[in-house]
């Protein structure tokens, strides 16, 4: 019983989330505060995954949040909204209900896609070169979208609520809360399983020493492909919440200061932690909205806390080790098999 | 035709003066610390502001003439920029590395005090732009149907005279030798009694004052100055450094011109919004096919 209290708790608190926002007890803000918590999560865990486990320095992350956007945005418009663009939906929009996990997944397997950009070259190349080809993968990434003049060019792309009021004349219920509670669990799921399993262990391989790895018969190509596969398909999940929470998707806003925010996330909690990474972007999140007032000043104060973070523990909150790991008590209360 | 294309030779040559001084200073700290010192680019921007008010200063305060102006605004700009950089250092890279930190949370600490000196210079001065005064007469020169102004070769030649410079200091002099020595082996070299913590400072001064002249030069040709304006050409000017083969001159040098030329020839060929398009697909192939850059050598791992 002591073993799935980790699992009651989950339920009741998407539970209570949900509850909570179908009664109005919730702002609209302390809701969309929320959202952006789960959308966060999802960044940092998916980094987490290249830069802390596999020892790669990613910092273009954002550009596959931006494919996963547009790639869900764009089809879920096409299909069940009435738009300037692409004229009457192809489907019946009280569909949108059942089909708009797809809608995200695709977008999630559409960034997965865009990953192979930085995969493939991540066969030969290691370290600061491939940090490189993150960035410059991020930069052709948002230059390709605003290239497009079809769906908006950098002015932007919008349509993403009229599919959200299709899934609420159906039935009406907090949707987006819901989805995003959703889709976080799956993804920190997702990613935790796919670490500990034998296949995720080679990750770890990787990262301690990729020559050796090699010698001990672990396929470093193609954990490396399925790595960054999984890990810019999560960042496009990511995306693809952040456009329908928002309502609205422009390429200047998934630039390097975005991915900035996803490395400051991961570094933050501690490379090699999902426990970590989960813990430094609700704080993070929160963070951002606490110094909110101070406007402009907020980017010097929240740099300035993490340099002083850094100086007095430089391996993150975490470390390399887990909340269980931490705290081994905690271990009566889950079972991740 | 050729009067076309040696115009935008020239044009490069100047675009790839200003990511190849920025790429020396990324070079530099990389070849000694193999830290990615991602501050540099907004050492560039407040360069260019600290040029910015000295030259205001010489010219309304002091009265005095545009080319005394300049003269007192070169080496007071170099100083106190290598002071900014040198202070990045001294209070937020050497308690880390003391402490034997991962060299990621370095870049990571480097990326905020960055972002601190974009915001902060943002938040103080307003995000109102500043017009740089002129301080030299600018003179068109045409010949054959190529114009060129004295400020794009002034630019061009600065750029060479500190590569030369630079060049000098790590193949001839005692400090470019620690520094290799640095770079090579960084346990024995306190062993052998060189003073880290100096070379190091060194090498701080000697990127950051390059990086306030290209400031200064930057504000003379394009006289609008931003506190963003260091974020974009600073990691433009790193991809450069990449591409050349990070920890190597040469590479530093060679990778910015090239970066600048494919930039000009995408402008000249192509709608504009195309030049970051192009140039970055350029620069993954490059990496794809020389996984190492142009210069760089691949390091063999014994296990």
């Amino acid at each position: 019983m002591f073993r799935y209290t980790f699992h009651i708790i989950l339920i009741l608190t998407g539970g209570l989330i949900t509850w909570m926002a179908y009664e109005e007890m919730l702002g609209l803000y302390t809701l969309s505060v929320l959202m952006f918590m789960g959308v966060n999560i999802i960044m940092s865990t998916s980094l987490n995954l290249v830069n802390g486990y596999m020892g790669e320095f990613s910092c273009g992350h954002a550009g596959f949040m931006c494919v996963g956007a547009y790639i869900s945005s764009i089809l879920g418009v096409l299909l069940f909204a009435k738009d300037k663009v692409f004229g009457a939906p192809l489907l019946d929009p009280s569909l949108a209900i059942y089909a708009f996990p797809f809608l995200i997944l695709a977008g999630g397997v559409a960034a997965a896609l865009a990953g192979l950009l930085v995969a493939i070259p991540s066969y030969k190349t290691r370290g600061d070169y491939l940090a490189i080809i993150t960035i410059a993968a991020n930069y052709i990434i948002i230059s390709v979208i605003e290239n497009l003049g079809v769906i908006g060019g950098s002015r932007g792309f919008m349509g993403m609520k009229r599919v959200i009021n299709a899934m609420e004349d159906v039935a009406y219920l907090p949707w987006m809360p819901i989805w995003v509670f959703l889709f976080t669990v799956f993804s920190v799921w997702l990613l935790r399983r796919y670490l500990s399993s034998t296949f995720g262990k080679g990750v770890s391989a990787i990262c301690q020493d990729e020559v050796a790895a090699e010698i001990m018969s672990v396929n470093t190509n193609k954990i490396k492909t399925i790595s960054f596969m999984v890990s810019s398909g999560v960042a496009g999940i990511a995306g693809g919440l952040f456009a329908y929470v928002i309502g609205y998707v422009n390429p200047g806003s998934f630039n390097i200061l975005k991915s900035t925010e996803a490395l400051v996330m991961v570094y933050l909690g501690g490379m090699g932690s999902l426990s970590g990474s989960i813990l430094s972007a609700v704080l993070f999140t929160l963070l951002l909205e606490a110094l909110r007032p101070l406007q402009i000043i907020k980017w010097v104060v929240i740099p300035l806390l993490l340099i002083i973070l850094m100086q007095f523990r430089p391996e993150g909150i975490m470390g390399n080790k887990e909340l269980g790991d931490m705290f081994p008590w905690l271990k009566k209360f889950y079972k991740f098999k | 035709m050729l009067a076309s294309i040696l115009q935008n030779v020239i044009n490069a040559l100047q675009w790839g003066s200003f990511y190849a001084l920025i790429a020396l200073g990324y070079t530099l700290v990389y070849g000694v610390l193999t830290l990615i010192n991602f501050a540099h680019g907004d050492i560039f921007m407040v360069g260019a502001y600290i040029a910015f008010f000295v030259a205001s200063f010489a010219l309304t305060t002091l009265g005095m003439p545009g080319w005394a102006a300049l003269a007192l605004t070169i080496p007071a700009t170099m100083v106190l920029t290598s002071l900014v950089g040198v202070t990045l250092e001294r209070i937020a890279y050497r308690p880390l590395r003391r402490k034997g930190a991962h060299r990621l949370y370095v870049v990571i600490t480097a990326l905020m005090a960055g972002l601190i000196l974009e915001n902060g210079n943002l938040a103080i001065l307003g995000a109102s732009r500043k017009a740089f005064p002129p301080l030299i007469h600018e003179t068109v020169y045409t010949i054959g149907g190529v114009s060129f102004t004295n400020l794009k070769i002034a630019v061009i030649i600065s750029a060479f005279l500190v590569f030369a410079f630079l060049h000098w200091v790590v193949t001839r002099t005692r400090v470019g030798m620690a520094m290799r020595a640095i770079s090579y082996d960084k346990f024995a070299v306190p062993l052998m009694g060189i003073p880290m913590d100096n070379i190091i400072v060194v090498t701080f001064v000697l990127g950051s004052a390059f990086a306030g002249l290209a400031g200064i030069l930057f504000a003379m040709s394009y006289p609008v100055l931003e506190p963003y304006m260091g974020a974009l050409i600073g990691w433009k000017a790193f991809i450069a450094a990449v591409v050349g083969g990070i920890g190597d001159i040469r590479g530093a040098f060679i990778g910015g011109f090239l970066l600048g030329a494919v930039e000009i020839m995408v402008v000249a060929f192509f709608p504009s919004t195309f030049r970051d398009l192009i140039a970055f697909t350029v620069l993954l192939a490059i990496l794809t096919w020389k996984p190492t850059g142009l210069f760089g050598v691949a390091k063999t791992t014994k296990i």
